[in-house]
């Protein structure tokens, strides 16, 4: 594995699928009773947060502390950042703090890059702006896997704020590597620019994507989109895009439904397909912890020992 | 004092003399001497007549920690560069008498190349209401350039006003053409490049619909229109349009916008490896806020049609946009960072490293010489510069090594920032000496003062 996970591309197929492999083992640790191994004994991971995400930072947290690695939250919120500290010295401060790994959620962009450019340790993106969120396509690949039993071949469709989602783009990126067909689904508003030079399909039309879904992954509307005329209402919306219970009958038997949290029931999904044997909502959150264990595993070098 | 320039090939042309005296050219011919004269050798250097700089960020009053109008001068000089417009958004604005007319005496008091203010076209730059154009005409400053760049001119009966109203004094507005609503938080060319790394997209099409106005507007009003920085292949055709149908419009293109693509934003620079990359590999070098600007780094079909622009006069001058900014203003997230690149010392090589090898050919050195002195003196009205060097006109030249090879050094360039995009990167050409009206303001490479 590189030293930095800063987008789902950095992965080629063999190196995701050590992460899922890898995943996959530390998932047993989960299941006893005592849910903790050496192996980053004495290793300092930060948990750097720009931005407020208390699920992904606690998913972080706790995948580190089960790998027994020393975890420093540091919240942009009340500290030297609030005070006007640019991202340049909070690197170089943790620096000098040694830290050996910086897990960072960031609201611009390609911050996780910069930090990289700067810091020795490894850089972690936990999600940049618009731009990428690996982790979370890595543990919506692994919560596939174990579902379905396999990516290469199948067909799955992200649909929502593509334009917007970082979970999408780093899905679309990564499920790519590993073989499976990926169709983004959402108005024309919500669709990028220059999508079409990605290795993926995009249609406007949810009704014809679903008979052939192997996945369906619902990504979350945000409401100020509709301020911003990106669509009209959340009825409309709800209407052309939103998963109820009358579209999943149209899915195959074996297909799941996922959603990379929080939802907004009644908006992207419907409350009885979110808790229906389909969904796969609960489970993500628990996968999410063994892959951050797989990532931080291998990026610092916990195979080696 | 009396300067002999030995052997130079002005334009390209044969070696020559040139006797400078009293600030003009006094003689030309072979083997000239003058009494107390000091000797210049120009072996194998070309003269052209000094540079004008359209476009520049001077950046005082207000943002001396960036550059001031003596480090920027200096820059300039060093770049060949004769005569410079320094732009409006200072702090305070360039709106009133009173600044325009103290950037113009900083000028004069460095006086290392001659510093025309730019005024601003509306007050604060705000895009309200109109500055007191007239008064920033009528100053010591003698302003005909008015230009509230950064900004776009958006509200359409205000920009007609200001186009009509400068009629009076032969003054031209330089649109910053930028329709806002379609820029909002716009960090990137809007295409596949900006797509791929999650920045939001500043597309095409908010340039082109503010030029496809104002050429209307222009043409309406009977008015001279000059467009700022044009960036785009769309840009090109409605220009070449409105120049076919006679609409008095000029237009400006940088020398970053004629090398660089949005691709540079990926880590993965067209300088560095002429081989462009392609696909979804990100680079823990990409978001240098370095590359960021404003209008954006475009495509590699818009950098052609901009070069075709230049070559067949739908472009009429090349401009440096020069914006210095501090090194926390861009070491930092992209979207945070200020738009923005360093350009008077690198302009002139760019241009020679885009449009010939810099060996001599006579057409390249007329290209230059119209695109970056001739065109842009007439478009500021500046009357003392654009003029080739010839017997009897003021002797406002610059001397061009094109055989030198140089690589940019951030530290060494003269303006208070560092924020190249070209760092590292070996360019064609370098100016050996620099003359205005006569006097040396660059002598073997380096600043008189």
């Amino acid at each position: 594995m590189n030293r930095h996970l800063l987008s789902a591309a950095d992965l080629d197929a063999a190196g995701a699928t050590e992460v899922l492999d890898t995943a996959a083992e530390l998932a047993n640790v989960t299941g006893r009773e005592v849910k903790k191994l050496p192996t980053l004994r004495g290793r300092t991971v930060v948990n750097l947060f720009y931005e407020d995400s208390t699920r992904t930072r606690i998913s972080f947290e706790a995948a580190a502390k089960r790998l027994s690695a020393d975890v420093i939250n540091f919240s942009a919120k009340g500290s030297s950042v609030a005070k006007g500290e640019s991202l340049k010295d909070t690197a170089l401060t943790l620096q000098a703090m040694g830290a050996d790994a910086v897990v960072v959620r960031h609201s611009a962009a390609g911050a996780p890059h910069r930090l990289a450019h700067w810091l020795d340790g490894s850089v972690l993106n936990a999600g940049d702006g618009t731009n990428e969120h690996p982790t979370q396509a890595l543990l919506d690949a692994y919560t596939i896997r174990s579902r379905l039993g396999r990516l290469s071949g199948l067909t799955v469709a992200v649909v929502g704020d593509i334009l917007h989602s970082r979970v999408a783009h780093s899905n679309a990126r990564l499920l790519h590597t590993l073989g499976a067909k990926v169709v983004l689904v959402g108005p024309p508003t919500l669709m990028p620019v220059g999508v079409g030079a990605w290795p993926v399909s995009f249609s406007y039309d949810l009704d014809a994507v679903l008979p052939e879904a192997d996945v369906v992954m619902m990504l979350r509307v945000q409401q100020e989109r509709m301020a911003d005329s990106y669509f009209p209402t959340v009825r409309e919306y709800a209407r052309h895009y939103g998963l109820d219970s009358r579209r999943a009958a149209r899915l195959a038997e074996h297909a799941i439904v996922m959603a990379p949290g929080p939802i907004i029931r009644g908006m992207e999904i419907a409350p009885e397909v979110a808790d229906s044997a389909r969904s796969t909502i609960v489970e993500q959150v628990a996968n999410g912890v063994s892959v951050r264990m797989a990532v931080l595993y291998l990026l610092l070098g916990g195979g080696r020992q | 004092m009396r300067y002999v320039i030995r052997g130079a090939r002005v334009l390209g042309g044969d070696p020559a003399d040139l006797l400078l005296r009293d600030g003009v050219v006094a003689e030309m011919g072979t083997r000239l001497t003058a009494q107390g004269a000091e000797v210049v050798d120009a072996d194998g250097l070309v003269a052209l007549p000094g540079l004008v700089d359209l476009h520049t960020h001077l950046r005082e009053p207000g943002r001396e920690d960036a550059e001031t109008v003596e480090t920027g001068s200096r820059a300039a000089a060093l770049g060949g560069f004769t005569a410079v417009c320094a732009m409006a958004n200072t702090d305070p604005v360039a709106d009133t008498a009173g600044v325009v007319e103290q950037v113009y005496r900083l000028g004069r008091d460095a006086g290392l190349v001659d510093v025309q203010p730019v005024g601003a076209v509306t007050v604060g730059l705000r895009g309200q209401r109109l500055a007191e154009l007239a008064a920033m005409a009528s100053s010591a400053a003698r302003v005909r350039v008015f230009s509230d760049d950064g900004r776009c001119v958006a509200d359409p009966r205000l920009m007609r006003r200001a186009l009509e109203y400068v009629k009076s004094f032969d003054g031209v507005i330089a649109q910053h053409a930028e329709e806002p609503r379609l820029t909002e938080d716009a960090q990137l060319h809007e295409g596949e490049v900006a797509t791929r790394l999650g920045l939001a997209g500043w597309p095409a099409v908010a340039e082109e619909a503010i030029i496809a106005r104002d050429v209307l507007l222009a043409g309406h009003v009977g008015s001279r229109l000059h467009v700022c920085h044009v960036s785009t292949a769309g840009s090109m055709e409605i220009l070449r349009q409105a120049k076919a149908r006679g609409v008095p419009v000029t237009a400006e293109v940088t020398p970053h916008h004629l090398l660089l693509t949005d691709s540079c934003a990926s880590g993965r620079s067209e300088l560095a490896s002429p081989a462009l990359a392609s696909g979804w590999d990100s680079a823990a070098t990409a978001y240098d806020p370095v590359f960021k600007v404003n209008p954006p780094l475009r495509t590699a079909d818009d950098v052609a049609a901009l070069r075709q622009a230049v070559l067949d006069g739908v472009i009429d001058a090349i401009a440096t946009d020069h914006a210095p900014h501090t090194v926390e203003d861009k070491e930092c997230e992209w979207a945070y960072a200020r738009p923005g690149m360093l350009g008077l010392q690198t302009a002139l090589p760019v241009a020679l490293q885009v449009f010939g090898d810099g060996a001599g050919d006579m057409a390249l050195w007329q290209l230059i010489a119209e695109r970056m002195s001739r065109a842009p003196a007439r478009i500021a009205g500046l009357a003392g510069h654009g003029q080739d060097p010839a017997v009897g006109v003021p002797a406002t030249l610059t001397l061009v090594d094109p055989a030198a090879r140089w690589t940019v050094e951030p530290g060494e360039l003269a303006s208070l920032s560092r924020n190249t995009p070209y760092a590292g990167t070996e360019l064609p050409g370098r100016v050996v000496a620099t003359f205005l009206r006569g006097e040396p303001t660059v002598r073997d490479g380096k600043a008189v003062r």
